[in-house]
């Protein structure tokens, strides 16, 4: 809560609905990836917003996840740029080592794969972002890697 | 080569410290303008410099800021726009994780000639980690008597604050920023009144580009005039191009524009050639947006002349013949690239992002994702290809924000240039989804730099 008050803090008096998205992106990271209708009620309560208003702004933009995701999360970018330097080849070969489709979970909750559009690291194609960072230069020695990372995370993490 | 003002020190080690950015001259145009100049002198500077918005636009600046309304008693604001999402285009990335206090020290600048004493960076919600780095460049400024109250006794005080977006392209454009930051859907405003008059939270606001607010410290420390000198015409001062497709150093380089094309393509300073040992197909200038041009009018313009890498040259010719400067996201395709496909991820990626407020963009960037998609694949008909060439058309002009002219310009300059590839993939259904069309006839006259 003392985080939620410093960034209402940041706009004037009266301009709290400015604090929704880094509010959202709190509470999704908070409870569990994804924001649930739940979620969102509080999220509208502690911002003194009605809920249709945290759903409309929910809805629109693709960071917020409305369903329950993997812990990890492999979102692909596979416009233009990345294309060209075969971001197709990243989607199949995770497709062929996790069993999952784009939108997908793994059956053990540990992974889910996500297409998204451009995330401005075309230099460094292909790429996908993994949590808070990018994942650059992919190739398949790469994902296989980042794979057995995540794995073994989870494993000492459980 | 050309000169650098904005890379100049960003691979000097630990520059993204405070200590270190002090140490090599930074924060010396705040010195000068809050100890030196009036707001008006810091604006008058930016007019002469000839800074055009380095977002894609190329808006005068100081004339964008003359703009500013500025009523008695109302709050001015100045929003530095960080949600770069065209495709092609990661230059201002760049700019911030390697030299976050250039921005702020800008921005300063920038808020003081604006009489903005609450000013924000609004970033794309992905650029997660560049926050942290943002945030602490904050914090070191504050720390040092850059931010708070009374800068420097000049009486001046000022707060800058980073706002994360959530994953929307549509809210790179200004109206559409603003409603974000106000905690809204990103759907962009019906204009005028322009946000110079009613921007965020109703009062007068400019939005700005990352790289526009940056060049705004050579030009204090230099001096307008000066800056003008840099570059060519009306394209003045330097320009940070993204390089990126099928090339052998994709990266960020910072050009004075009176580099010609082919040099910044083909010189091992800039992009070191076509990777793979290719030849050069196709190139998309400016970011996803703009035309796309085969090799042929890439390098030359359709009169013969040598093309150079700035706003008047790239453009010459109009969309006939020519391109645009846009936002510098600099894309190119070898000949094994199909310009279909390509046409059809670009298609996508503005379907995915339409607003949704416009028909004609809700409607159109879907229906041309699913004819590209079924050209790509060999179900195509020849008429799907004036049907693209129509749907374009109807989308462009008619939506309340650029988003539609973005989508449709894509599809239309593929059209134009590589119209013998659509149709090969409509005469020739199972090669299209076996393999690319390959070079074409556009781009025989490809050229080979001597040396």
């Amino acid at each position: 809560m003392n985080e939620v008050q410093g960034i209402i803090s940041r706009y004037p008096q009266g301009k709290q609905k400015s604090a929704l998205i880094p509010v959202l992106h709190l509470a999704q990271q908070d409870f569990g990836g994804w924001l649930s209708t739940e979620t969102m009620d509080y999220v509208a309560s502690v911002l003194n917003l009605k809920p249709i208003e945290v759903y409309e702004v929910a809805t629109f933009y693709s960071m917020f996840n409305l369903k329950p995701v993997g812990k990890y999360m492999f979102e692909v970018c596979q416009t233009g740029p990345c294309m060209l330097n075969g971001s197709d080849d990243i989607v199949k070969y995770i497709y062929e080592t996790l069993g999952i489709k784009p939108g997908e979970t793994t059956a053990d909750g540990l992974f889910t794969l996500k297409t998204v559009e451009c995330l401005g690291a075309c230099g460094y194609a292909p790429m996908m972002q993994q949590g808070k960072y990018y994942r650059e230069h992919l190739t398949k020695e790469k994902i296989d890697s980042i794979i057995a990372e995540c794995r073994s995370i989870a494993a000492s993490s459980n | 080569m050309g000169r650098k003002l904005l890379l100049e020190k960003a691979h000097i080690e630990n520059i993204r410290l405070y200590d270190v950015y002090r140490q090599h001259g930074g924060y010396q145009s705040v010195e000068k303008a809050l100890k030196s100049m009036s707001p008006d002198q810091v604006t008058e500077e930016v007019k002469k410099s000839g800074l055009r918005g380095r977002g894609g636009a190329g808006f005068p600046t100081g004339m964008k800021w003359s703009f500013l309304a500025k009523p008695e008693g109302v709050p001015r604001y100045l929003v530095v726009n960080a949600d770069e999402s065209e495709p092609g285009t990661f230059k201002d990335r760049y700019l911030m994780e390697f030299i976050p206090h250039l921005l702020i020290e800008g921005m300063i600048t920038a808020s003081y000639a604006l009489g903005s004493t609450r000013s924000f960076i609004y970033i794309r919600g992905e650029y997660a980690w560049i926050v942290d780095i943002l945030e602490q460049a904050i914090a070191e400024a504050r720390s040092n008597g850059w931010l708070g109250k009374n800068i420097l006794g000049s009486g001046f005080d000022l707060d800058i604050h980073v706002q994360r977006g959530a994953g929307a392209y549509i809210c790179g454009e200004e109206t559409a920023l603003l409603e974000s930051l106000e905690g809204k859907r990103g759907n962009p405003r019906i204009k005028p009144p322009f946000p110079a008059v009613k921007g965020l939270w109703d009062c007068p606001t400019v939005v700005n580009n990352v790289e526009t607010i940056a060049a705004v410290v050579p030009i204090i420390n230099e001096g307008g005039e000066e800056y003008a000198k840099i570059g060519v015409g009306k394209s003045t001062g330097t320009k940070l191009i993204s390089a990126c497709g099928n090339i052998n150093k994709p990266g960020v380089y910072e050009i004075d524009m009176t580099i010609s094309v082919e040099d910044f393509i083909y010189s091992d300073e800039y992009c070191g050639g076509i990777a793979n040992g290719r030849k050069l197909k196709a190139c998309i200038p400016g970011g996803s947006s703009v035309p796309i041009l085969p090799a042929n009018l890439l390098l030359k313009t359709a009169k013969g002349e040598t093309r150079y890498m700035n706003y008047e040259s790239l453009s010459d010719g109009g969309f006939a013949t020519g391109s645009m400067m846009g936002s510098g996201g600099f894309i190119v395709l070898d000949d094994s690239q199909c310009v279909v496909k390509h046409t059809y991820t670009l298609a996508r990626f503005y379907r995915h992002e339409s607003c949704g407020q416009c028909s004609p963009c809700r409607e159109g960037t879907g229906w041309m994702e699913k004819i590209l998609l079924s050209l790509e694949t060999g179900k195509g008909k020849m008429s799907d290809i004036d049907l693209l060439w129509d749907i374009q058309r109807k989308i462009e002009g008619n939506t309340i924000c650029p988003l539609g002219d973005a989508a449709a310009w894509p599809v239309a300059a593929a059209i134009r240039h590589f119209r013998d590839e659509f149709e090969w993939h409509v005469t020739n259904p199972e090669d299209a989804v076996r393999r690319n069309y390959g070079i074409g006839r556009y781009a025989d006259p490809v050229m080979v730099p001597a040396g």
